[in-house]
């Protein structure tokens, strides 16, 4: 008899009834409305985001960790777990999510006047309104501070030009978090995205998160009034704060890629006969599984942790980076690995794990990069920074 | 209105089932306990009909303790509040005295109309919705596919094989309905964390002022004298189509006498 590698671990009994309520919406959610179709959004490259807000606000996962305007305000820990759930369909749709409502919607949660949450949080936790965050630019990934979008006073509005790249949810957006220089430093601004000037293009040819709208901003002398500035944050704090919220999501989300892709080599591998027998059956294939399933039990007990260190309001910045870091690398690994038990049909988008694997590739690097976590982490360790 | 939705928590419905060898019972404790299926359906139907009347849902199982996560489900899916029914000597109740010990819970609520599901994925008999009227002497409107209602009538489509019935009745009824009736709700996550807030009556058999001489396996008028487990699955037969692939399987039907 099969044991699911997270029951092994009697993972469940570290959760309440609440979570694991919550937990089993989105993860009936994904099996009935996201699995079946996600293979055909890779595939062409297209996926009805609209909709899917609507039914991701209905459900109450747009913001679901915010408190007021709508949003359910659940904990962090349950956060954690629908981010799983979410990727375990993929890692694309996990993404929409994690944008909308641990970049955009925090950013003006956490830093925006009460008009700015008035106006934009209700429609975003309903999924009516899409919200998308730029911060990266073409030339500036890992170190955002030499950021070249800038924003210049002009009498009492402001002029915002330059570019931002690698922007999820870009072009199906209606509101823009933007970070850009300023006399003062850097500031965000709270940018819709029917302003003139402001322009929106979808990058193709993407070999990973196929399932996941990605674009490039730009910015032509888009006029802003003064209030369009978060006034309640400077400098890079604030758009690294919302990233810690997103990373927190990652630390969970890929481990529901690396459950999915687990659970279905175990399964292929007892239906698989070669040389009259399960390939599960044979060592080495054991020897895959076992390391793969101590793995995602260790990644699953790490972030239950950041979790409630979260729920408790104790997390770092350096917590975060460990759980982003080991978490994303060992879920590309199982991927990996998982795609060799599956042989020629681990290619084919008939099983998700070529997909899954893809995608990691994608979180492997965004949300800060493998290294930069690893050079954070040994600042942590040495007091010495070794990017900088 | 008032409405009463009645659920009961049943094994997951993909887990094996097994009985227990000391008393030839479910094992409760085997799989994991959901909300059976088609009680979905009724809470759904509850809901929209408080939704468009005004009104409150109360849900009302009976079950182990464990039952009353399906009375939060239900919670979280919108009803107001729950009764649970629990109590040792309840197990091993069979159809009978399931519907004596509900029907005496919601004769002691005043219900404007009561909502089951069909039938349950693990006993499958369909009877319990049909017993309770019997017992509370109120029109019994089952297997509706539609409820629609109006002042103090409620009237159904009743699903038969051939399409449907038009039936109607005064209120209080009962009303049991099928799949095909609406489309369930998931909770929401404000549902999820709104629902441990809400009112859970928990009852014993001694609270519901039930006789427990009616009640549990001893009461019941069936016993399983016997059993045993399913038996592995036979081979199948590989039929090698050499052109007459039709004709071999049209045999095979025939021999078994399927056709």
């Amino acid at each position: 008899m099969a044991q699911a590698p997270l029951s092994l671990l009697a993972i469940d009994h570290l959760l309440t009834e609440e979570e694991r309520a919550i937990r089993a919406v989105v993860r009936d959610f994904v099996d009935t409305r996201i699995k079946p179709e996600v293979a055909d959004w890779f595939e062409t490259g297209h996926i009805p985001a609209r909709e899917l807000a609507l039914e991701f606000g209905e459900l109450g996962l747009l913001g679901m960790h915010l408190e007021g305007y709508g949003c359910a305000g659940t904990s962090a820990v349950s956060y954690g777990l629908a981010a799983m759930e979410l990727e375990a369909g993929d890692s694309g749709i996990r993404s929409l999510v994690s944008v909308q409502g641990s970049l955009a919607m925090y950013a003006i949660h956490a830093f925006g006047s009460s008009e700015h949450k008035e106006q934009w949080l209700p429609g975003m936790a309903k999924g009516e309104l899409i919200g998308c965050f730029g911060l990266t630019e073409a030339d500036h990934g890992s170190n955002p501070s030499g950021m070249r979008t800038n924003a210049k006073r002009d009498g009492q509005d402001w002029i915002l030009d330059g570019s931002k790249m690698w922007i999820t949810n870009g072009t199906v957006a209606d509101v823009a978090i933007v970070w850009a220089q300023t006399d003062d430093g850097i500031r965000g601004f709270v940018v819709p995205t029917d302003t003139p000037g402001f322009t929106a293009s979808e990058i193709h040819k993407k070999m990973s998160l196929r399932a996941s709208v990605t674009a490039e901003l730009v910015f032509d002398s888009v006029r802003l009034p003064e209030d369009a500035m978060l006034p309640n944050v400077k400098g890079l704090r604030g758009p690294l704060a919302c990233l810690n919220e997103a990373r927190f999501g990652i630390a969970f989300g890929t481990l529901g890629a690396a459950r999915d892709c687990l659970e279905t080599a175990i399964s292929y591998a007892i239906d698989r006969e070669q040389f009259d027998k399960p390939i599960a059956g044979f060592q080495l294939t054991q020897k895959k599984f076992t390391d793969m399933a101590v793995e995602l039990g260790k990644g699953m007990l790490l972030a239950l942790h950041l979790g409630r260190l979260k729920d408790d309001h104790l997390i770092t910045a350096e917590q975060i980076s460990i759980g982003k870091l080991n978490n994303a690398r060992e879920a590309l690994a199982i991927a990996r690995e998982c795609r060799s038990i599956l042989g020629g049909n681990g290619i084919t988008l008939e099983y998700p794990i070529i997909r899954h694997m893809n995608n990691l590739e994608s979180v492997f690097t965004y949300e800060g990069t493998n290294e930069m976590h690893t050079l954070v982490i040994g600042q942590a360790l040495t007091g010495l920074a070794a990017f900088r | 209105m008032k409405i009463a939705v009645c659920v009961k928590q049943v094994p997951d419905t993909w887990a094996e089932k097994k009985l227990r060898d000391d008393d030839s019972t479910l094992d409760r404790e085997a799989a994991d306990g959901v909300m059976n299926e088609l009680d979905e359906y009724a809470v759904e139907e509850a809901l929209r009909l408080a939704e468009a009347n005004g009104g409150e849902v109360v849900v009302v199982t009976m079950g182990p303790e464990r039952a009353a996560e399906t009375v939060r489900k239900a919670l979280s899916m919108g009803a107001d509040a729950g009764v649970h029914l629990v109590d040792d000597s309840l197990h091993g109740s069979d159809a009978l005295a399931t519907s004596y010990a509900l029907a005496e819970v919601l004769a002691a609520r005043n219900f404007d109309l009561v909502i089951f599901g069909s039938e349950s994925t693990d006993a499958r008999m369909s009877v319990v919705p049909a017993m309770v009227a019997e017992r509370l002497g109120l029109p019994q409107v089952t297997f509706a596919q539609k409820v629609d209602v109006d002042g103090s009538k409620v009237a159904i489509q009743r699903q038969t094989e051939y399409g449907y019935d038009d039936v109607e009745a005064e209120l209080p009824a009962v009303v049991s309905v099928v799949e095909k009736i609406n489309e369930p709700r998931y909770p929401s996550f404000k549902g999820i964390m709104a629902a441990k807030k809400k009112p859970v009556e928990t009852l014993t058999v001694a609270d519901a002022g039930l006789d427990a001489a009616k009640l549990g396996a001893t009461a019941a008028w069936t016993k399983v004298a016997s059993f045993a487990a399913r038996p592995p699955k036979a081979a199948g037969t590989v039929v090698t189509d050499e052109g007459d692939g039709g004709a071999k399987i049209a045999t095979y039907l025939t021999e078994q006498k399927f056709v």
